[in-house]
C-alpha cells in the first residue's frame, strides 16, 4: 500500500510529546484518516477521469530547508506589475521574509505566516483550521498532516483591505522529488473585504507535489475575491482544494488560472449558508503535450435565494486531457436558488480530449438551475476570414484560441492580474516570431 | 491584372466552376450576375483562396504569377481583397485589433513598417469617414451582433484601410437600406484608382447605377453565358436570365 509510507514518515517528523496540544491532535487524527483512505482511485466517483497512480507511486518527503538562492529576479517572474500589492513567498514551501514585503495594512487586519499564527493567534487556528476542508477527502487529509507553513489572514468586521495580498508558492531544483502542503485560512468578518491572489510557481524544481488547501470563511455582508495562478513545472504535481463557507449577503469570488503541472486537480468549494450569498467561480486552463488538467467545483445551496455563478473555458492542445466536474446540490430548505453553469473546452490538439460531467443534485422545487458545456475546435470560418485579410495561419489560430479565452478573462477584475495572465498564454500560443 | 482560364472547381464530389474565363485589367469594373447556386460566390472565394473549394483544372494569373499556388494570406498580402456575402462573426477579437492586425501584415509584405495602435487610430479616423461610420463599433468584437447593413459597411471599412489592388465584393448591396447602399457604393468609388480593379457581385441592377462596370458577365450553372457592356445588366433587369439559359440549352 503505497499510502502507508506517509505515515512512516509521520511518525518520523511528529513530536508526539505534545499530542495534547490542537495541532498536534489535528494532524494525528489527519494521518490517521489518511491512513484509512488511502488515495483515490478511478472506483471513485470524484476521480473517474483522473488517476493519482503516478502521484501515489512515488514517495514524496516533506520538502527540507536548503540555502536560499531564489532572487527578487526571480520573484518578479510571478508577480504582477503592481508592486505595491502585499507580497508572502515561500520557497519549497517555507516562508521567506527577505523575499516579501508589505505595505501598509490597518492595524487590527492580520495577515500571519503560519508559524506566526502559531505564536500570536493560537486560539483562532485551534477555532477554525480544519473545520471547514472535508478531512473525509484524501489530500486534504494529507495536507493536514504534513502542513508546516502557509498564510492566515484575519480582517476584522468592516474593514475593508484595498491592497491585495499575494502569496506565491515558488518551488526550485531543492524541490524535486519532495512535497510541500501549503495552508491557507482567511477569515472575512462582517462586511469585511479582501483580495487575495495564490501564485504556483516552479524555477525548475523537477518533479515534486504541491498539495494546498485554503479555508476561507466569508462573513455576512462580506466579500472575498480570491484568484489561484497555477503555474507549476510540467513535470509537477499539484493538487489544491478551497473550501469556502458564505454568510447571508456575503459574495466569495474564485478564479482558478490552471496552465502547469503534468498532473493537477484543482477542487473549489463553496457551501452557501446564509440567505442571499452569492458565489462565483470561473477559471481557465490551459493544457498542451500530455498535461492532464482535472477541475471539480462543488456548489452546496444550503440557505435560500442564493446565487451561484460558474465559467469555465479549457484550452487544449497536444494529446492532453481535461476534466471539468461541476457539482451543484441544493438543499430541500434552499428556495428560490439561482444557478448557472457554463463549461466550454476548445481542443486545439488532434489527440486532445476532455470530459465534462456537470452533475446537478436538486432537492427543492422552486429553483433556477442551468448548465451548459460544449467542445469545440477552432471555427474554421473564422480562421479563413482573418487570413482572407491577410493575417498569416499561425496568427489567426492565436488571435482566435486568445479569443475563446478572452470571455473568461474579463472576469478578472484585477487589472494587472489580467494583463500578465493575458501575456503567459499568449506566450503559450503565439509562437515567437509572429508578436 | 487578373486572368482566368478554363477555371473548374468542385466542392467534394460537386463540380460547381465547369469552365470560367474572364480577363480582368487595371482600371476596370467588371459586374458579375446570375441566378442563385450559378457558382458566383464559389468563383470569389476561389479567387480569394478558401481551402474548402478544390481547384480541378484551369489557371489563374494574377500580376503575372500563378495565383493558386499562393495562400489565402499571401494573396491577400499581395493586393486581392474578398467583402464576403455573409461576413464572418469573430467574437473575443475587437475590430480596432484585427483590423491592425491585418493593416501592419500586408504594410509588412509591402516592405513597409508597421504601425503603433495610437498611429493607426488617425488612419482609421479618416477610413471611418469613407464608410461613415463611428469609432465605437472599432472596440466591438469583429461582426459579432452588428447587423447585416453594419457588416457589410465593415466590409467596405476593411477595403479602404487595406487598400486592395483588386476588390472582389459578393453581394455587398444585398441587405443594404437606401441610404446604406449608397454609402457603401461611393465608399467603393473613392477607393477607385487607375491602378486598381473591382469585380462586383450583384442581383441588382441598382447597385451598377452607383458603381458603374465596364463589363457585365453572366454567370450560370458554372459557367460564363454572356459578356458585355453595364446595358447587358438592364436587359436582365427586364427580361430575368431564362432566354439565356434557354439560348446556352439549346447551344450545349
Ligand atoms: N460548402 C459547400 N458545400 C456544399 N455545396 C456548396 C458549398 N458551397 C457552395 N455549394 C453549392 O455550390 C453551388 C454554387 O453556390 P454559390 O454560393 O457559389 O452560388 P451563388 O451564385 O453565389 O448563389 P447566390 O446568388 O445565392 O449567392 C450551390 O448549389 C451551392 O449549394
Ligand atoms: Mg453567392
Amino acid at each position: 500500500m503505497p499510502h502507508l509510507k506517509y505515515r512512516e514518515l509521520f511518525d518520523a517528523a511528529a513530536p508526539q510529546a505534545a499530542a495534547k496540544d490542537f495541532l498536534p491532535k489535528l494532524k494525528i487524527a489527519a494521518i490517521e484518516h489518511f491512513e484509512a483512505l488511502g488515495f483515490p482511485t478511478t472506483r471513485d466517483e470524484d476521480w473517474h477521469f483522473t488517476s493519482v497512480s503516478p502521484i501515489a507511486e512515488r514517495t514524496f518527503r516533506p520538502a527540507r530547508p536548503a540555502a536560499l538562492t531564489v532572487t527578487n529576479e526571480d520573484v518578479a517572474r510571478f508577480t504582477y506589475v503592481d508592486s505595491h500589492w502585499h507580497l508572502l513567498v515561500f520557497v519549497n514551501g517555507r516562508y521567506e521574509p527577505t523575499l516579501s514585503r508589505f505595505a501598509e495594512l490597518d492595524a487590527e487586519v492580520q495577515v500571519m505566516t503560519f508559524a506566526e499564527a502559531l505564536k500570536e493567534a493560537p486560539e483562532l487556528l485551534a477555532e477554525r483550521l480544519g473545520t471547514l476542508a472535508p478531512a473525509k477527502q484524501a489530500f486534504t487529509a494529507l495536507n493536514t498532516a504534513f502542513m508546516a507553513d502557509g498564510v492566515v489572514v484575519k480582517v476584522p468586521k468592516g474593514v475593508v483591505v484595498e491592497t491585495p495580498i499575494h502569496i506565491l508558492y515558488l518551488t526550485d531544483a531543492h524541490a524535486a522529488n519532495a512535497s510541500m502542503h501549503p495552508r491557507t485560512l482567511v477569515i472575512a468578518e462582517r462586511h469585511a473585504q479582501v483580495t487575495l491572489v495564490e501564485t504556483f510557481g516552479s524555477l525548475g524544481g523537477g518533479t515534486y507535489f504541491t498539495n494546498h488547501v485554503a479555508e476561507v470563511v466569508v462573513g455576512e455582508g462580506a466579500r472575498v475575491d480570491h484568484y489561484k495562478v497555477q503555474r507549476e513545472g510540467h513535470e509537477a504535481f499539484h493538487v489544491g482544494t478551497t473550501q469556502a463557507t458564505q454568510e447571508r449577503d456575503s459574495i466569495y469570488h474564485a478564479f482558478s488560472f490552471a496552465i502547469g503541472a503534468q498532473l493537477s486537480r484543482t477542487n473549489v468549494y463553496s457551501k452557501l449558508l446564509g440567505e442571499n450569498a452569492e458565489v462565483r467561480l470561473n477559471g481557465l486552463y490551459a493544457l498542451e503535450e500530455s498535461q492532464h488538467a482535472d477541475h471539480q467545483t462543488f456548489v452546496e445551496h444550503i440557505a435560500p435565494a442564493c446565487s451561484s455563478r460558474e465559467v469555465y473555458k479549457g484550452i487544449l492542445d497536444g494529446t492532453s486531457h481535461g476534466v471539468f466536474n461541476g457539482k451543484v446540490y441544493v438543499d430541500p430548505q434552499a428556495q428560490q436558488t439561482d444557478g448557472k453553469q457554463t463549461n466550454h473546452a476548445l481542443l486545439l490538439g488532434d489527440g486532445a480530449r476532455v470530459d465534462t460531467k456537470p452533475q446537478l443534485e436538486i432537492f427543492a422545487d422552486d429553483v433556477k438551475c442551468t448548465h451548459g458545456a460544449t467542445v469545440g475546435r477552432l471555427d474554421e470560418m473564422a480562421q479563413f476570414y482573418m487570413k482572407s485579410r491577410g493575417i498569416g495561419g499561425e496568427r489567426a489560430r492565436a488571435l482566435l484560441t486568445y479569443a475563446f479565452a478572452a470571455e473568461v478573462l474579463e472576469l478578472i477584475e484585477l487589472d494587472s492580474l489580467k494583463v500578465a495572465l493575458e501575456r503567459v498564454l499568449f506566450e503559450r500560443f503565439i509562437p515567437p516570431e509572429t508578436v | 491584372m487578373l486572368k482566368i482560364e478554363n477555371l473548374t472547381a468542385n466542392v467534394g464530389d460537386k463540380q460547381i466552376l465547369k469552365g470560367i474565363s474572364l480577363t480582368v485589367n487595371a482600371g476596370e469594373v467588371h459586374a458579375i450576375m446570375g441566378p442563385n447556386g450559378s457558382g458566383k460566390s464559389t468563383l470569389a472565394q476561389v479567387i480569394a483562396g478558401h481551402p474548402g473549394y478544390e481547384v480541378t483544372g484551369g489557371t489563374v494569373t494574377y500580376d503575372g504569377q500563378d495565383l493558386l499556388d499562393m495562400d489565402a494570406e499571401v494573396r491577400a498580402q499581395q493586393g486581392i481583397f474578398l467583402a464576403f456575402q455573409y461576413p464572418v462573426e469573430i467574437p473575443g477579437v475587437s475590430n480596432a485589433y484585427f483590423l491592425r492586425a491585418a493593416y501592419n501584415e500586408v504594410r509588412k509584405a509591402r516592405g513597409l513598417e508597421e504601425v503603433d495602435p495610437m498611429e493607426f487610430l488617425d488612419i482609421m479616423t479618416e477610413k471611418l469617414k469613407i464608410v461613415e461610420m463611428t469609432d465605437d463599433m472599432l472596440q466591438r468584437s469583429v461582426n459579432f451582433g452588428f447587423s447585416g447593413g453594419e457588416k457589410k459597411r465593415n466590409e467596405i471599412l476593411q477595403m479602404a484601410v487595406l487598400e486592395p489592388k483588386l476588390a472582389v465584393l459578393d453581394e455587398t448591396d444585398s441587405g443594404l437600406d437606401i441610404d446604406a447602399l449608397r454609402i457603401v457604393a461611393e465608399g467603393v468609388n473613392k477607393l477607385k484608382r487607375p491602378d486598381n480593379a473591382t469585380i462586383v457581385v450583384t442581383h441588382y441592377q441598382r447597385l451598377l447605377n452607383y458603381i458603374v462596370p465596364d463589363y457585365v458577365h453572366v454567370l450560370a450553372q458554372g459557367r460564363i453565358l454572356r459578356s458585355g457592356g453595364k446595358e447587358l445588366a438592364l436587359e436582365l433587369e427586364e427580361r430575368g436570365y431564362d432566354w439565356l439559359l434557354e439560348t446556352a440549352g439549346a447551344s450545349a
